[in-house]
């Protein structure tokens, strides 16, 4: 029954770009209350703020410092996508070779980087 | 396919389901098999169609949960195992079993300016199309629309806000907007711009995806997009 009344196939990648985009979003939104409230603690109570910098030691905080930085990579990219789509009068194929010129470059940037560090 | 019968799932109410055994063929498309269970198992079945060949718009179907114009679905590429669903379109009001109101699909296609806006009489000249204007081009990619609503029940904006004007009616806006012999352009970009405008649009993209005509409604609300950002900022100069 389910399947007739809703659009049960929303699995292809413009959808999927669309939803990442938005939770990524959301919570980015959700996060940064949280970050302002730490970085406030500079002002506010040091000994406290640097209490809270020793946990990012901790394997759970480099963990979820990962899923920040990917959140924020989406968001960025999703963002950039959605510019480039309603922006630019782009017929299909230059799409498809802007999309992977900007992977590509992202991808060789990223080397480079992970080298420098 | 080998199963020799299919099971098929009409949705007869919002609320009601009936399975039907239907007789497996080589050839055999939704619209066959909806037409089987109408002449040989319930005549009650309401549905819709015309022409049978993927140009009248009006046998579009939910069909295991995707919007699909029934003439031109071969069953074979839909079942799963030997079972298919197939509901009334959705984000449209239903009449009856797999009949659906279409009459807020048209009424938006005249709301967004769907409509020819003509200067000139009979006594002038007919006007000169350059078919490879990049205007003209534009133009073409959206003049196939057959109507069949698969865009407006795949589309979650629609789902979402019963104002949007939807993929069909946009795209057609921006046809017209495009096409050479068409003289609303002040009028068709206020019609685009409003509340139920194209602005609502997410890019999520069904609407592309599942246009049996592979058209691309999510590009052409995308140049409505720029077409009323450029006017809005000029006005505002």
């Amino acid at each position: 029954m389910k399947a007739a009344k809703g659009i049960t196939s929303r699995a292809h990648p413009l959808w999927l770009a669309y939803i990442l985009h938005r939770l990524s979003g959301l919570a980015l939104a959700l996060f940064l209350p949280l970050h302002f409230w730490v970085l406030a603690m500079a002002m506010t109570d040091p000994v406290r703020l640097d209490g809270f910098l020793h946990l990012t030691e901790a394997a759970a905080v480099k963990i979820a410092e990962f899923g920040l930085v990917f959140l924020l990579a989406i968001h960025m990219f999703g963002g950039l996508r959605l510019i480039a789509m309603e922006w630019l009068p782009w017929s299909a194929p230059q799409k498809t070779l802007a999309a992977g010129a900007t992977a590509g470059s992202f991808c060789i940037a990223i080397l480079f980087f992970m080298k420098a560090i | 396919m080998t199963a020799e019968v299919l099971k098929v799932t009409i949705q007869r109410d919002a609320d009601r389901v009936e399975t039907f055994d239907v007789p497996a063929y080589e050839n055999q498309t939704v619209l066959d098999v909806v037409s089987w269970v109408q002449q040989n198992a319930d005549p009650t079945l309401s549905y819709r169609f015309a022409c049978r060949v993927g140009m009248c718009g009006s046998c579009a179907m939910m069909v295991n949960g995707v919007p699909r114009w029934t003439c031109r679905t071969h069953i074979s590429k839909v079942v799963d195992g030997n079972a298919v669903m197939i509901g009334p379109l959705r984000n449209l009001p239903v009449i009856k079993d797999l009949a659906v109101d279409m009459d807020p699909f048209f009424d938006k296609w005249v709301a967004a300016e769907g409509v020819h806006h003509g200067a000139l009489t009979r006594d002038d000249e007919i006007a000169p199309v350059h078919e490879t204007s990049a205007t003209r081009v534009e133009a073409n990619a959206g003049i196939e629309c057959i109507n069949c609503s698969v865009c407006y029940a795949a589309c979650d904006t629609v789902a979402s806000n019963p104002d949007y004007l939807g993929p069909a009616a946009l795209q057609r806006a921006w046809t017209l907007l495009n096409d050479a012999k068409d003289e609303g352009r002040v009028a068709i970009l206020d019609a685009v711009s409003g509340s139920g405008g194209c602005h609502n649009c997410h890019s999520m993209g069904s609407c592309t995806m599942y246009c049996p005509n592979e058209l691309n409604p999510m590009s052409a609300i995308a140049g409505l997009k720029r077409e009323t950002a450029k006017n809005f900022f000029k006005r505002g100069r």
